[in-house]
């Protein structure tokens, strides 16, 4: 692999708190190498800004290795940047040639307001579990692990499903802003293992019902979703997510 | 949970969508399949239109029919005002748009429009109408042709009469293109909201629902194109 | 004097008998005492979960945006459980015995007993809850083995445990928020711990958000804000993980254990440049198939493919003939350094060794040929069979060492080269993992207690979900039951007013000296001085030296950095200072352990104690011990012993050759 330096120009959404408004800021940034990661371009860029007294970006990161999901660009119109099945955080440099100008956004929907820069607020996320993404089973009262055999195919479809990181590019690429791909992979999860049975209907229902109160979109399948999604989560769940919620929204009294 | 719980939910209301986008869609089924008979003109020149007349002479007197027609105003006017109303509520969860947009590296640009797609169908729908259904069902000013002594409207001559202007076959196209469009994605969204996932169905219904669209756009597109042409009648 | 309180009686009945015999809070009680539990990750999540279920009042949190995202999430490899599902011979006595032995005989045998008993429970409790453990096609539960044990005992869901086992902590501590038994808490740091009586009482914590400090009262104080790697800058843990929580306990007067004890993970992907931010771990499982090699030439330049078979050193067969590949991290590590400072290294940095596997795709290829039956198989064809099964197994990992090196793995040989991981070390907990101060708890990696000098692969994140789902909901009624007169104390008593008034002014402090270099910059030169002088090998001259340039690093950072923006919103720079502060102040504490340790044991090498071969050499006779440190004023610390005593598992020279 041929390593190489670029010369950049940023165009970068600053905006002070959740109150004020936001503009674009355009930054030049030079001398980056191929091998570095999106976010230490953006190290470099933030070191640069201190030195010369300026406000450094915000931007959530952790990890940095795709897992936690807490990175959140917005790329030149993507989610995550150009790479497919990947988070910002492992995007590198390499993608980008000498010359180029990126556009770095944060991620947009009502249910994401805007906190700094461009860090959002997924709370929303988290009320969504809330209301019902979770088996209850108290600490203590499990039974042995081997005493429910799954069927392979279901363990390893629900498997799939749970490698959710819950970053909310769905919800970013989405032209609905719909939170359905994140919520129909934690519906597929629980609902095919035999564990998430007895909580089956009243989960889906009350969950969906969260998602709308936070303002989230509804699904019209457009799959940009799934394009988008670091961790390749198949729109197949959220037509199950369909059927868990109108087999149980029919029934239910 | 209450029905209304149910049918204002967004999965609710999405269901809604699809039940009745697929019931239009068998209505599609009936309509091009009732409408091709004018190519009967095609192996017999003595036809003219006789097998269509009758066909729509039958859709237009029998009282079961008639009363599905009612289910189908009722169909359209949900998937329409429904339609809307989603594309408002998913319009408005985000106030503040990109600067740069995804475009087609996500979706097809049909899956993005059909907002779009459906307002051009609706506003062909009101020509179409205003063309044949509002004088065959409510004023009755089609001209009369009999058949074995049954006395009944000449659809058929009066479809001739309104193909022959160059700017209705070209709104006739651009609502067969919008149609065609509008079904390659609903026809499979359509099952996905009523939630089929299983993998080897959906790519199925996929396909079929190309096909399907093709197939349905193409031959109503071909009607007044024939008729313009004089390829029939 | 330290009391690890461990139970009267055999090793095997003393957690038995502190269940029967610890006291218990009546449920109506449990309502009014209040728990603050700090850090949202395996431990943190089960015990605030688990707390909650029992009734108490909790309140959890995380420097997050949200509790899933906590760095527990990042184990790819699995965890283990002497559940002996394979009937291979596995049992709580032998997983007991791994571990202390894994650890170099410098773990605490009561906890780690505990430890492997509790482990069979934690597979059951993930499984009620819906973890999605890999399974065989009959619907049981898979295995595999790792880091070198002879037996089956690892579960596991692909490269990903961590994250479901997280997930599944996460789902069952949001479901106890939705029930009002726990408040959450996300984007807030803690940054001091409020002493009543010489009781924790309460935490000072930043809202993130909008930089406004709150004071909140807790009956006790649970830190699980995992461990310490970042004090070497480049580490594989999260760019948030910090020990600013431990470390505020700790000049409260918690004892800081073995801090000098950490893990260098042999599997990672090299430093590409300056620029480098954080490393990259590749699960250990890749070296079940793999095999390591430098070039027998020094500063050879060769591409790997073009580097003869026999002029290949397979260093750790050559060494370690018994284990191969699949010794434990420490000598993997400290081998391929060894090889490095040689000359042997390779990649650009020359700070790199080859992990390989064209072998293992031939012998896949091969297998699969037997097993579909095909007849004259072409090369091509038994590469590309070789290939698919590869892929399969680690596809994942394969994947991620492509984006962040642009190398295809199944072409060319991996480079990887340690990093820091893991830290054994933490604050030192009793066995109902209490610190020094009373009220105050340590759980996971947060603590010292389970893994001695040396932890095995699959352990952390049984350790993590040990102490929150099985340990601290018994060993804290222990504690609360006489708690149950004190009324919640209000956050305007003194003691939260002065603890709040200490931070403003660290915090002030900081914002005012406006100085020149950035907060990074003292951060990487931090972790310069941790890497060579403190890292894989340390010396008493390199250690002295250490001390020396992180005094005058502390110096220089306490006049000269430069934070921008204000106190009274979000500002990361501001929390990173906060982060680094301590982080220097930790370094410096675990140069003076390190020093005094003068014996080599698992992780810690000291070139002073090396065999003739230049294997670890322990000195039981005068290090069979924790060093517990007693903060005792700026760049002071008292030393304190806890005698290791092992009656069961007496301690060997580890031999893996």
């Amino acid at each position: 692999m041929e390593h190489y330096t670029m010369n950049l120009t940023l165009k970068v959404w600053r905006q002070k708190n959740s109150q004020e408004k936001g503009r674009f800021e355009t930054y030049q940034v030079k001398n980056i190498s191929s091998e570095m990661s999106f976010l230490e371009m953006f190290d470099v860029l933030n070191e640069e800004l201190i030195r010369e007294g300026k406000e450094p970006i915000a931007f959530d990161h952790d990890c940095r290795e795709g897992i936690c999901g807490m990175c959140s660009m917005y790329i030149n119109g993507k989610p995550h940047g150009p790479w497919h099945a990947n988070t910002t955080c492992q995007l590198h440099m390499r993608a980008y040639k000498d010359g180029d100008t990126i556009v770095v956004e944060p991620w947009r929907a009502n249910a994401f307001p805007v906190v700094k820069d461009l860090v959002v607020d997924r709370s929303s996320f988290d009320r969504i579990i809330q209301a019902g993404g979770y088996i209850s089973v108290n600490t203590g009262n499990a039974v042995d692990a081997n005493a429910i055999p799954i069927e392979k195919d279901k363990a390893d479809n629900a498997f799939a499903a749970a490698a959710c990181i819950g970053c909310g590019a769905c919800v970013a690429a989405c032209k609905n802003s719909s939170a359905m791909l994140f919520l129909s992979a934690k519906v597929s999860h629980l609902a095919l293992l035999p564990q998430g049975g007895p909580e089956r209907k009243g989960r889906v229902l009350n969950m969906v019902a969260q998602m709308d109160r936070e303002g989230f979109g509804a699904c019209t399948n457009t799959g940009a979703c799934e394009a988008v999604c670091p961790k390749e989560i198949s729109i197949t769940n959220i037509a199950r997510l369909n059927a868990e919620y109108i087999g149980a929204g029919l029934v239910v009294e | 949970m209450q029905w209304s719980e149910f049918f204002t939910s967004s999965v609710g209301k999405k269901f809604v969508m699809g039940l009745t986008g697929l019931f239009l869609i068998s209505f599609l089924v009936i309509h091009v399949g009732i409408n091709a008979t004018i190519f009967a003109d095609l192996v017999d020149p003595d036809e003219n239109g006789a097998m269509f007349n009758k066909a729509a002479h039958f859709m237009g007197s029998t009282v079961l029919i008639r009363i599905l027609e009612i289910g189908l105003f009722a169909g359209i006017i949900l998937h329409i005002v429904q339609g809307y109303m989603l594309e408002a509520k998913n319009r408005s969860a985000r106030s503040v748009g990109y600067a740069v947009n995804l475009g087609n590296r996500g979706s097809k640009w049909y899956s993005r429009a059909m907002g779009l797609l459906g307002t051009i169908i609706l506003l062909f729908l009101i020509i179409h109408m205003a063309h044949f259904w509002v004088k065959a069902r409510i004023t009755h000013t089609l001209a009369p042709v009999t058949y074995n002594g049954v006395e009944m409207h000449d659809m058929f001559s009066e479809m001739k009469a309104v193909f022959s202007e160059g700017w209705v076959i070209a709104v006739y196209l651009l609502g067969c293109i919008s149609l065609g469009y509008h079904l390659a994605h609903g026809f499979q969204s359509a099952f996905r909201t009523v939630g089929v996932h299983n993998n080897k169905y959906n790519s199925l219904l996929v396909n079929l629902g190309y096909g399907f669209s093709i197939l349905v756009s193409l031959l109503f597109a071909l009607m007044p194109v024939a008729m313009y042409f004089g390829w029939v009648g | 004097m330290l009391n690890s309180k461990i139970p009267a009686g055999p090793l095997d009945q003393k957690w038995t008998e502190f269940k029967g015999h610890c006291k218990l809070v009546n449920p109506a009680n449990k309502r009014k005492l209040e728990v603050i539990v700090v850090g949202t990750g395996l431990a943190g999540a089960s015990a605030a979960a688990s707390l909650g279920e029992l009734g108490y009042k909790v309140k959890a949190f995380c420097f997050q945006d949200s509790p899933r995202r906590a760095h527990s999430i990042a184990a790819q490899g699995g965890i283990n459980a002497a559940k002996n599902y394979q009937n291979d011979g596995d049992s709580v006595f032998r997983l007991f015995y791994d571990t202390i032995k894994g650890g170099d005989y410098r773990a605490r045998e009561a906890n780690v007993h505990r430890l492997a008993e509790v482990s069979v429970n934690i597979i059951d409790q993930c499984v009620a809850q819906g973890v999605p453990f890999a399974r065989e096609y009959g619907g049981l539960l898979s295995n595999r083995s790792f880091g070198g044990t002879q037996v089956q005992r690892t579960f596991y869901a692909a490269g990903q445990t961590g994250q479901q086992l997280l997930i599944g902590a996460y789902q069952a501590l949001e479901r106890q928020i939705a029930l009002g038994n726990v408040a959450m808490y996300n984007r807030h740091e803690m940054l001091d711990v409020v002493k009543i009586d010489g009781k924790a009482r309460g935490i000072i914590v930043r809202n993130l958000v909008n930089g406004k400090l709150e004071r909140h009262f807790g009956h006790a104080v649970l830190l699980c804000s995992g461990g310490y790697g970042n004090v070497f800058y480049l580490s594989t843990n999260a760019m948030g993980s910090n020990v600013t929580a431990a470390w505020k306990a700790h000049r409260k007067g918690a004892y800081f254990g073995n801090p000098c004890f950490t893990q260098i993970h042999p599997t990672c992907i090299p430093v590409s440049g300056d620029h480098q931010s954080k490393l990259t771990l590749m699960s250990e499982s890749l070296r079940n198939d793999g095999r390591i090699w430098v070039p027998k030439k020094q500063n050879d330049t060769r591409r790997p493919n073009e580097i003869p078979e026999e002029e290949r050193d397979y260093y750790l067969e050559r060494r370690y003939p018994a284990f191969g590949n699949l010794v434990p991290r420490d000598v993997a590590s400290r081998a391929a350094k060894e090889r490095c400072d040689a000359g042997y290294g390779v990649g650009s940095s020359r700070q790199a060794v080859y992990l390989d596997y064209a072998d293992a795709i031939q012998r896949y290829g091969k297998a699969e040929v037997n097993k579909r039956n095909i007849q004259g198989a072409t090369a091509d064809q038994i590469t590309q069979l070789g290939k698919d099964v590869v892929k399969e197994k680690y596809g994942n990992l394969f994947d991620m060492y492509e984006k962040i090196t642009g190398e295809n793995p199944y072409e060319v040989p991996m480079r990887i080269y340690p990093a820091v991981h893991y830290t054994m070390g933490g604050l030192w907990v009793d066995y109902e993992l209490m610190t020094s101060v009373p009220g105050l708890y340590a759980l996971g990696e947060a603590n010292f207690s389970d893994h001695g000098a040396n932890r095995l692969g699959a352990s952390a994140l049984m350790q993590g979900l040990a102490d929150g789902y099985f340990v601290i909901p018994y060993t804290i009624g222990n504690y609360l039951a006489d708690e149950i007169r004190t009324p919640a104390i209000p956050t305007d008593h003194p003691a939260f007013v002065e603890a709040e008034k200490e931070v403003a002014d660290r915090i002030n402090q900081l914002m005012s000296i406006k100085g020149s270099q950035t907060v990074e910059s003292f951060h990487k030169r931090l972790g310069k001085i941790m890497w060579d002088k403190c890292g894989m090998a340390r010396s008493e001259e390199g250690l002295k030296q250490a001390i020396e340039e992180i005094r005058q690093l502390k110096k220089e950072f306490w006049s000269d950095v430069r934070i921008p923006g204000s106190v009274t919103e979000m500002n990361p720079e501001l929390d990173k200072a906060n982060r680094v502060a301590d982080f220097i102040e930790l370094g410096e504490l675990m140069c003076i352990d390190a020093l005094n340790r003068r014996e080599s044991c698992g992780g810690h090498f000291r070139e002073e104690s090396q065999t003739e071969e230049g294997e670890a050499l322990r000195d039981d006779a005068n290090f069979s011990y924790v060093a517990a440190w007693e903060y005792a004023g700026e760049h002071n610390w008292n030393l304190h012993k806890e005698e290791l005593n092992f009656d069961v598992a007496k301690p060997t020279q580890r031999s893996y050759k």
